[in-house]
């Protein structure tokens, strides 16, 4: 069984609208050179100019956010969910 | 307004309901003409409106009349002696948006601006995430705008707090997990429903709010700033919005341009901005949240960035309190000047006892201590730490005898 990305709002224009696109890398960081590939200029919207996750984004593997786990080395198994999520305002 | 302009890299969108850049993902803000603006907003126009928020209105972002929370906002700003002399500082003043209208929290004000905006796009279904405060005011003025709510809360909050929006007839919806949990799912459902988010898809609007109690300090202190302003900090969005809403003052020459302080106050049990700021970073680390403050929780706070920048570019400070100190700030405010503040509230009066013990706010200064909720809404956290009464019977005897034994023990 493949991982799953749920792709937000302001990137669907990348996708085709499609919100939930299966992947087969084994980490974040692999997961985003996926994304790249199968969609152009993605990863530029999501990580900076030094490789790093844009500070606006937060990505969820499980509902956790990656800078509790491993961040772009976080380990992927099978069935994973991943989120892609703007920051939000408080409340 | 003129468009939403991204704060990263300055790309413009019409104005919509959106919040962060399709390039980098960057918050949208509202620009707008101040050219044009400063034409019209002169003090005598302002001081000849009624007093509610909207006597700034040309800097909120609203296209036509206020007609949700038309009486929002001008709340007291109180002379506080008595809590002067018990910090030690020449001259403070506390910002008392526990008694904002109707929800008594700052909240009001945000509330107002983003259900104006949702109307004016054509929503009839409006939401929030929320540790609160925000869903008490998104549930009252929806009732009363006649829209229809959905909120969205951490299921451990104060019992105050979950009746004080079930009581508008709001769909409240306990999430099982903390705000940030809330937040991220509010995100995923803000892409899927076609609903005004306060806080997400109308947030540039929702911000703005804020910036009319930075309007209202200046305009109450005789049209001057403070030299210093403590805020509390849970996104950081309301330190930078004063920030944002001094700036625009000074701007506009509506007050001198001074050298005016923005410090920020975080609850140590989630204090990812307070730690950054003190250990001189430009970034903050996330963690997860464990304090009575529950309005402040917040472990991914969004604007934390700026509200580092803003309090390194203002020369500010930091600081966090503990729940024992923060109990002890809402009793301390509350002994001195009259005002029961809830958590948020506490967490500010203690960082600031802090920041001027320490000499990072100078005894001899001028300084606005910013109060945005109410006590009534956090008993739970108070409860068993104030004292009890004395219970007697209906007998003069029995109370003498009371004041005798009291005085006795005082002795």
């Amino acid at each position: 069984m493949p991982k799953k990305v749920r792709i937000p709002t302001p990137l669907r224009k990348l996708t085709n609208n499609e919100e939930l696109i299966e992947i087969n890398a084994a980490t974040i960081g692999e997961a985003l050179v996926e994304l790249q590939t199968r969609f152009p200029g993605i990863q530029e919207r999501l990580v900076d100019e030094k490789g790093e996750v844009r500070r606006f984004v937060n990505v969820y593997v499980n509902e956790e956010d990656i800078r509790f786990l491993k961040n772009r080395e976080t380990p992927l198994k099978d069935g994973d969910e991943i989120s892609i999520i703007p920051a939000i305002a408080g409340g | 307004m003129k468009a939403l302009k991204c704060r990263e890299c300055a790309r413009e969108y019409p104005l919509e309901a959106t919040h962060v850049c399709e390039f980098d993902f960057g918050p949208l803000e509202v620009a707008y003409d101040y050219d044009r603006i400063k034409k019209s907003l002169t003090k005598t126009a302002i001081e000849s409106r009624p007093k509610t928020m909207w006597r700034y209105r040309e800097l909120l972002p609203i296209a036509g009349e206020p007609t949700v929370g038309p009486l929002v906002g001008f709340t007291p700003l109180v002379k506080a002696d008595r809590l002067a002399k018990a910090l030690g500082i020449r001259e403070l003043y506390v910002k008392n948006d526990a008694v904002n209208y109707p929800t008594l929290s700052f909240k009001d004000r945000v509330v107002s601006v983003a259900l104006i905006r949702a109307k004016e796009l054509g929503f009839e279904t409006v939401a929030c995430a929320s540790t609160g405060n925000l869903a008490n005011s998104v549930a009252a003025n929806a009732a009363s705008a006649g829209l229809k709510s959905y909120v969205f809360i951490p299921s451990d909050l104060e019992q105050g707090k979950i009746l004080n929006s079930l009581i508008y007839g709001a769909n409240v919806i306990c999430i099982k997990g903390h705000y940030d949990e809330v937040n991220r799912l509010c995100a995923e459902i803000a892409g899927k429903f076609g609903w005004a988010f306060v806080n997400v898809n109308m947030r540039p609007y929702y911000a703005e709010g804020s910036k009319s109690m930075a309007y209202e300090i200046a305009e109450q202190l005789g049209w001057r700033l403070p030299q210093h302003t403590i805020v509390p900090m849970a996104s950081g969005s309301l330190l930078t919005k004063i920030h944002k809403g001094y700036q625009e003052f000074m701007k506009l020459g509506l007050v001198a341009n001074s050298e005016t302080h923005i410090h920020g106050a975080q609850a140590t049990g989630c204090s990812p901005i307070s730690v950054a700021q003190k250990a001189g970073l430009d970034f903050f680390k996330p963690v997860k949240p464990d304090t009575i403050a529950k309005s402040l929780a917040i472990g991914t706070p969004a604007d934390g960035f700026y509200a580092l920048k803003v309090m390194r570019e203002t020369s500010a400070a930091a600081d966090d309190v503990t729940d024992d100190e923060i109990r002890d700030a809402i009793k301390l405010l509350a002994e001195t000047e009259g005002i029961f503040a809830e958590t948020a509230g506490g967490v500010t009066v203690g960082v600031a006892k802090k920041l001027i013990a320490s000499g990072k706010i100078p005894r001899d200064s001028s300084a606005v201590i910013c109060v945005t909720g109410n006590g009534l809404k956090t008993l739970d956290a108070v409860q068993g730490h104030c004292g009890k009464p004395r219970e007697i019977k209906p007998s003069l005897r029995e109370f003498e005898a009371l004041l005798a034994h009291e005085e006795k023990v005082n002795a």
